[in-house]
């Protein structure tokens, strides 16, 4: 299964990250990460969550537009350089990367980093070439 | 697979008239033009009184290139000589009297002399046969008969050209389905609407039309979109034609479309037209929206001189590949009572729908909101909703589709507007209709 991020289109409008965060409590969906990329009049909210189907369903009847994307989890040592390492095999590759953002697994000893490139496939190769532990969907989503 | 009509079937069927060179049409418009304006000033009371008014005469109009001296009428001349007061010839020569409901006050009445009915019967007759129709077809004709001239109109031009018209006028869907797989009906004449009513019933009725003889239809009265066409063309399993006129210049049949598909052919030997900006009242070059004014060159019951139809619409430059020389127009986007001024310039909603519709993944969900703060230049938004199709998770993304949206605008419009993404069902709808246009300069906000 693989890792599924959620976009969620939201204008600048009070409350209306309060009314997205509620719609999923409802359906019983957990924010595993969540990351906001905005302009002036309006921001994308990127959600990693625990059912994405569900998810979907709940934003749809809320009146949200919504995409879902694949993206990469990958675990990462929580010690300086950590991350560093993994940026440098992409890099070396020469794989873009579009975003990324970092959250706390259960353990708490590693960070988990989800990562969006422009070519998701040959950067799931580049690192799997340098022994980098990618999560599952499974493992993301049931964390 | 029956065979549908091609450009040949419009090529194989043009009239002389039709295919003039262009410097002959001219001369036949200029002396055409000459009579027509001496009787209605000699016969027309608002004529002599508008261009006595203007200081122009009947022998200052030599051709068709003077006519910008001469002053438009407009529908409110019709309501003023309601009804019979725009009438040329005796009511002992006129021989039908037809009427348009206006939405406010009184109808639009025209009269015809029997030598107009003929005209209308040509016009009406080219129609159909740049569509491929001749006296071998059945021509169901499923426009309203009566006041409404699309329905005589329609019929006139079928037994003028020799093919058997049906009259089964509008409504019983049902039975026009029956007639029309009974009889083995080829054409079809009926408004755009209805011919997608006929569609549908007709497959919850089991109708295969891929198996019944219909090909072509002629659809007009109502504006309808290229969408439309293509639903109509799918569900009939035929070609649909737009068709053009309106009962003050003569009816149905001032332009239609040949099979080529690319603008409507206007019957320029009978009704001259001209392209206006309609702020400005001057000229618009081929190509650029405008509106319509005809003058009709041959009517004797009820000329028209420099009528303003409040239709929008373009020439198309170029000459067709189906070898008529007439001047084509584009299907009529839009009439003028819906025309904003921004800035300046001449707006229609039209014009923002085309350009969303060509830039992919966006739905026609739009609000322009207009603005304007004192001493400041017209301010003005798009509203844009973004629907799942268009959606990205990445910004860049988002913002390459409102730059797209912005330069397309600025293509159209020649003019700079703000487009703004907001989120799905946001625009506020009212009977399941978004409200298009927020004008808050009127309201001084």
């Amino acid at each position: 299964m693989k890792v599924s991020q959620i976009t969620v289109f939201l204008e600048n409008k009070k409350g209306r990250l309060a009314d997205v965060t509620e719609a999923l409590a409802r359906r019983g969906v957990n924010i595993r990460a969540a990351s906001i990329a905005d302009t002036i009049d309006y921001g994308l909210l990127r959600l990693i969550v625990s059912d994405p189907v569900q998810a979907r369903q709940a934003l749809a009847e809320a009146g949200f537009s919504a995409s879902e994307t694949e993206v990469l989890a990958v675990e990462v040592e929580d010690r300086p350089g950590g991350l560093a390492s993994i940026i440098r095999c992409l890099a070396d590759a020469g794989i873009n990367i579009e975003y990324l953002y970092a959250f706390v697994g259960k353990s708490g000893e590693k960070a988990i980093v989800v990562l969006r490139s422009e070519d998701t496939d040959r950067a799931r190769e580049v690192l799997q070439k340098n022994n980098v532990t990618l999560l599952t969907g499974e493992e993301v989503h049931r964390l | 697979m029956k065979t549908l009509p091609d450009l040949e079937s419009s090529r194989a069927l043009i009239s002389p008239a039709e295919a003039m060179p262009p410097d002959r049409l001219r001369t036949l418009q200029n002396e055409r033009l000459r009579a027509v304006v001496r009787r209605a000033y000699e016969t027309v009371k608002v004529y002599r009184r508008k261009w006595d008014g203007a200081g122009v005469s009947p022998e200052d109009i030599r051709s068709v290139e003077d006519l910008p001296k001469l002053p438009f009428i407009t529908k409110d001349d019709f309501r003023d000589a309601y009804p019979f007061g725009m009438f040329s010839a005796p009511l002992s020569e006129i021989v039908e009297i037809h009427a348009s409901s206006g939405t406010t006050g009184k109808p639009t009445v025209v009269g015809y002399t029997r030598a107009d009915i003929e005209i209308w019967g040509e016009v009406m007759g080219r129609t159909l046969a740049a569509g491929g129709v001749t006296s071998d077809d059945i021509v169901q004709n499923s426009y309203g008969y009566g006041l409404f001239t699309g329905g005589l109109g329609a019929h006139y031009g079928a037994a003028r050209i020799g093919a058997a018209v049906v009259p089964t006028s509008a409504g019983n869907t049902k039975r026009q389905l029956q007639v029309m797989e009974d009889f083995g009906t080829t054409a079809l004449c009926c408004t755009p609407s209805y011919a997608i009513v006929l569609g549908e019933t007709g497959r919850e009725m089991g109708i295969d039309f891929q198996a019944l003889p219909l090909r072509v239809g002629f659809h007009g009265a109502e504006p309808w979109s290229e969408s439309m066409r293509q639903e109509i063309e799918r569900s009939l399993c035929i070609r649909a034609l737009d068709i053009y006129g309106l009962s003050e210049v003569i009816g149905p049949g001032v332009a239609y479309e040949c099979l080529a598909q690319s603008g409507l052919h206007i019957a320029e030997d009978h009704f001259f037209p001209e392209v206006i900006n309609p702020t400005t009242l001057e000229y618009v070059p081929d190509g650029v929206h405008g509106e319509l004014v005809f003058t009709t060159l041959t009517k004797t019951g009820l000329p028209l001189i420099r009528y303003r139809t409040r239709d929008i619409t373009k020439i198309i430059p170029g000459q067709c590949e189906c070898g008529r020389t007439l001047r084509r127009m584009a299907k009529v986007s839009g009439r003028t009572d819906d025309m904003l001024i921004i800035r300046g310039v001449n707006v229609f909603p039209s014009q923002i729908e085309q350009v969303l519709g060509a830039v992919e993944g966006t739905e026609p969900h739009y609000q322009l909101v207009i603005d304007r703060q004192p001493g400041r230049l017209d301010e003005v938004e798009l509203w844009v909703e973004v629907s799942e199709d268009v959606i990205s998770d990445e910004v860049r993304r988002l913002e390459e589709l409102e730059r797209k949206i912005v330069r397309e605008l600025e293509s159209v419009l020649a003019l700079s507007i703000k487009v703004r993404l907001v989120e799905p069902k946001s625009i506020a709808r009212s009977e399941g209709k978004a409200k298009r246009i927020v004008d808050r300069r009127e309201l001084g906000i």
